[in-house]
């Protein structure tokens, strides 16, 4: 049911996109203040050791440094993203008594130029007693292994647990049960803006800072109680963003000490960091230890699944409690469990913490889901495509405790990539070296559950309408360059009749634009903040409707409409004015008051993880050298249903862009780990896929209308970091024979499988 | 020791005193307040940071700033012809989406500016191999390979024009 529209779904650069082009847009490290000083910090080199001093005198003392600050400089109050979960919140912003990680920070350097700053570093005398490390799940959770945190002895910071129907039963229910253990590794982010921040005190006490992240809001808010400050007293502006992929939705240390130290000296204080630190300390994805038991009637029906998750968390929580919670949702999603038990685990070791990142636990659940559901297609003698068929999920299927599912084109995306792969004849006439696979995927359009306990409502939008026919719209939603403001502004632009030109935005200052906007991440963005867009926007129209209603002395009964840019009776144009003329008029009725109007989004009665689920489905085809062990994608068809598609050329990026991504974690990359320690800090050794790495690729957009979504919109882009890593395995499976539960399928590991069989 | 250097960027002349361990992206950024041209990785793998140099593309990052004394450098700040035009480039950029967060657009500008003053048409397989030193993790690269083709008919339809005057 797709709707007509005049600018959603219409081929619409982005607003962003000329200033970008000519070099102009200004990133975070791209701004300067006179008196700026340059922040450096001090890492550990030890995995785990108590701090039995810190000696930053001579740092100190050296000429052009102007502050050096340890945790003895802070209030030491420990911040974390789950503040409804006071306990979970496990992080100094410098590290007090203890580090726990290679690239733990101790200590930070501000100093009048980088050099300075950081010669400064080696002048700072640390003295460590090494504690034992642990560096994997199953030594971390073992009794007796070193206590990372004393608050936690078992080092399992977070246990979760679904429960529904009675799998026991389930399984004795069963023809056939299939029980595997898959592992998945630590993949970085790899956005291409290293982060960033700047600080600067204003005249009134106030700090302002300019940072690289997706969530300003809660930047601001645990800056201010991370320094024992009210969160008025925080500012923060989010200047153009290099990606983040949820590598940057928490408050960092370099933020805090940029605010501090910009306290301290009375002068401004940007950090920013190098590609070695991003790699070296930088947040990446969970590696996990997943155990997946799941029960089929011969005809494949499923009938149960038992999901036991280890989650490698690093060194603090970060968003691993999120992580861990949707795991066991994705886990749930995407097929019908009648019986269904979930128990995830949070464990802490002495590495890099692990974070959000694109998916958010969907990547690793889903690949075991997936896999598993070809190798059972496999010994019941199933189509994969049929066997997905079965089982799919459908509107107003009830998922237990957590949602009925509204709009849903995961039917309809599994045939059509079928149909346009040429599935059936190709998993048949393959030659051998050659195969096909497929995969699958649910996403969340943002999540429900409110762990950061925020007090406004999950996205707000104020709309200034004025009488020259323009708009100026204000969120707080972040745009990190997945192309919000574009996308808002098409919204807007549509419900109000008026051209793209005629939207200005101000977007994501915390203290200009209205409270508040959780940020973006979980693909909560286009449904939240579109919502609060629309909602604001329809109330400046009751405003307008009414003005041109009295003008025009129309009947009660008409209906009124803004359209090309101007508000008009919906049977008779002539009753109606210019949309600039009908702002002048309710101006005038109100006596010079501006045409203001607020509006704001929270998911209410939505259950427990999402108001709607994006679907789709993914087909890899491959041909692997047995000689090499080299595997060479050689197309990929996606078929996704995102509601409706605002911004098509938007979406085809987000498309390509988390093909690559899944590329890169099907094959290729992977953080080198020994010890504790990061091997491959750089990008020549971190190997993403390049422009001549990237298959060619076919997308059909399945075509539904989500009744929560604004104008039927809903999750895009993040979901399909999951499909591309299980389609691409099956399609190494088909090709050799070699079924990868060990996430990456490397060329060695290929040639093993491929020798052990012969 | 502070050395001496001459050099022109997107066509003004400067003249600088620069410590000799200064890299050209530093004196860019930091002295010439070009910031359109980023710092990705510092290591030269990412493409971020490529300028022209005497026509060439390079790394800034790697290119030491006394290098370059006498030479003609340009970065994305002076591919447009105006502050209300763009480059057909980045005009190409804009209207096939491969633009995303930006932070590799200015080194895929100069990678296809480079590219198309050798290659007037380039193939689809030569594009991409001549974006083989740059890395993007937002577009997938495939709009940026549109971008390139879109720009470079544009080039050549615009070409013989400006011949003829």
């Amino acid at each position: 049911m797709m709707k007509q529209f005049n600018i959603v779904g219409k081929d619409i650069p982005r607003t962003d996109a000329p200033t970008k082009a000519r070099g102009a847009a200004l990133y975070t490290d791209d701004m300067k203040l006179p008196g700026m000083l340059h922040g450096r910090l001090l890492r550990s080199p030890l995995p785990h050791a108590l701090i039995k001093n810190i000696d930053t005198s001579r740092a100190a003392s050296l000429p052009g440094v102007k502050c050096v600050i340890t945790a003895e400089d802070t209030p030491k109050i420990k911040y974390g993203n789950w503040r409804l979960f006071p306990d979970t919140q496990d992080e100094y912003p410098l590290a007090v008594d203890k580090v726990r990680f290679i690239g733990d920070e101790l200590a930070a350097v501000a100093a009048v130029d980088k050099d300075t700053a950081e010669e400064a570093l080696e002048l700072i005398k640390v003295e460590y007693e090494e504690l034992p490390g642990v560096f994997d799940v199953d030594s971390a959770s073992r009794p007796g292994a070193p206590i990372i945190h004393y608050y936690c002895p078992n080092n399992i910071s977070v246990n979760r647990k679904i429960k529904y129907g009675d799998v026991d039963k389930g399984f004795s229910e069963s023809d056939y049960v299939r029980e595997d253990t898959f592992t998945v590794h630590a993949v970085s982010h790899a956005y291409l803006e290293p982060c960033s921040a700047l600080a600067q005190v204003d005249l009134d006490g106030r700090i302002t800072l300019w940072t690289s992240t997706q969530v300003p809001y809660i930047v601001q808010c645990l800056l201010a109680s991370t320094l024992g400050m009210r969160e008025n007293d925080i500012r923060v502006i989010k200047p153009f963003i290099g990606g983040g992929f949820g590598g940057k939705m928490e408050l960092r240390t370099w933020e805090v000490c940029a605010a501090l130290m910009a306290k301290k000296t009375g002068r401004p204080v940007k950090f920013t960091l190098s590609r070695e630190e991003e790699f070296l300390a930088g947040r990446r994805r969970h590696p996990m230890k997943i155990h997946s038991k799941v029960g089929f009637k011969k005809d494949g029906t499923l009938v149960a699944k038992d999901l036991k998750i280890q989650l490698d968390g690093g060194a603090y929580n970060a968003m691993g409690p999120t992580a861990t919670f949707l795991c066991g949702n994705f886990g749930a999603m995407l097929y019908r469990y009648p019986n269904y038990r979930f128990h995830g685990e949070h464990i802490y070791t002495n590495k890099p913490p692990a974070s959000a990142m694109r998916g958010f636990g969907a990547p690793q659940s889903l690949y075991a889901t997936e896999i598993q559901m070809n190798i059972a297609a496999e010994e019941l003698g199933i189509d994969p495509v049929d066997l997905r068929l079965k089982n799919a999920q459908v509107s107003g299927d009830k998922i237990p405790d957590v949602a009925t599912i509204s709009s849903c084109g995961f039917v309809d995306s599994i045939k059509a990539v079928a149909d346009m792969s040429g599935w059936k004849e190709k998993r048949k006439s393959l030659k051998p070296g050659q195969g096909i696979g497929i995969g699958c995927y649910s996403f969340i359009s943002g999540g429900v559950f409110n762990w950061f306990n925020t007090q406004y409502p999950f996205s707000a939008a104020e709309i200034r309408a004025f009488s020259d026919g323009t708009v100026h719209l204000l969120t707080m939603a972040s745009d990190i360059g997945q192309g919000s403001d574009t996308v808002l502004k098409q919204i807007l632009a549509e419900e109000l009749g008026l051209a793209m030109e005629d939207i200005r935005i101000t977007s994501a200052d915390t203290s200009m634009t209205p409270q508040a906007d959780l940020g973006s991440w979980g693909s909560r963005v286009t449904l939240m903040a579109g919502n609060a867009v629309l909602d604001a926007a329809r109330k400046i129209k009751e405003h307008l409707f009414g003005a041109v209603s009295a003008r025009f002395n129309l009947n009660v009964i008409h209906e009124l409409e803004c359209k090309n840019g101007r508000v008009q009776s919906k049977v008779k144009a002539d009753y109606g004015t210019s949309f600039g003329e009908a702002v002048a008029m309710v101006q005038k009725a109100n006596r010079g008051e501006p045409l203001v109007a607020r509006g704001s989004y929270t998911p209410r009665d939505k259950g427990l993880v999402t108001p709607a689920f994006g679907f789709g489905a993914q087909v890899a085809e491959v041909e692997v050298d047995k000689e090499t062990g080299l595997v060479n994608v050689k197309q990929m068809w996606t078929a996704h249903d995102c509601g409706t598609v605002i911004n098509p050329r938007s979406v085809e990026g987000q498309l390509a862009g988390s093909i690559q991504m899944g590329l890169g974690y099907a094959l290729s990359e992977q953080l080198v780990m020994e010890g504790g320690n990061t091997l491959n800090t750089n990008f020549a050794d971190y190997k993403m896929p390049m422009a001549t790495d990237m298959p060619p690729s076919k997308v059909v957009h399945v075509d539904t209308y989500e009744p929560e979504g604004p104008m039927g919109a809903k999750e895009a882009g993040e979901g399909l970091a999951s499909p591309t890593a299980p389609a691409i395995s099956d399609a190494v499976y088909h090709a050799t024979g070699y079924r990868c539960k060990d996430l990456p399928i490397t060329p060695e590991k290929i040639l093993q499988a491929l020798e052990k069989e012969e | 020791m502070k050395h001496h250097i001459n050099f022109t960027v997107n066509g003004d002349k400067y003249s600088l005193a620069v410590d000799p361990w200064r890299t050209l992206n530093e004196v860019l950024r930091e002295d010439l307040n070009l910031t359109g041209t980023k710092l990705g990785c510092g290591t030269g793998d990412c493409g971020a940071c490529t300028v022209m140099v005497d026509g060439r593309t390079v790394s800034s990052c790697l290119t030491l700033a006394v290098s370059v004394d006498g030479k003609t450098i340009r970065t994305v700040e002076g591919m447009a012809p105006s502050g209300e035009e763009l480059h057909p480039i980045q005009e190409a950029f804009v209207q096939t989406g491969a633009i995303q967060c930006g932070f590799c657009t200015a080194g895929m500008e100069m990678a296809a500016l480079h590219l198309l003053s050798h290659n007037a048409s380039p193939t689809q397989a030569e594009i991409r191999a001549g974006l083989s030193g740059h890395l993007c993790r937002c577009t997938g690269y495939n709009q940026i390979v549109d971008a390139i083709s879109v720009a470079a008919e544009k080039m050549s339809e615009s070409r013989p024009e400006k011949e003829e005057r």
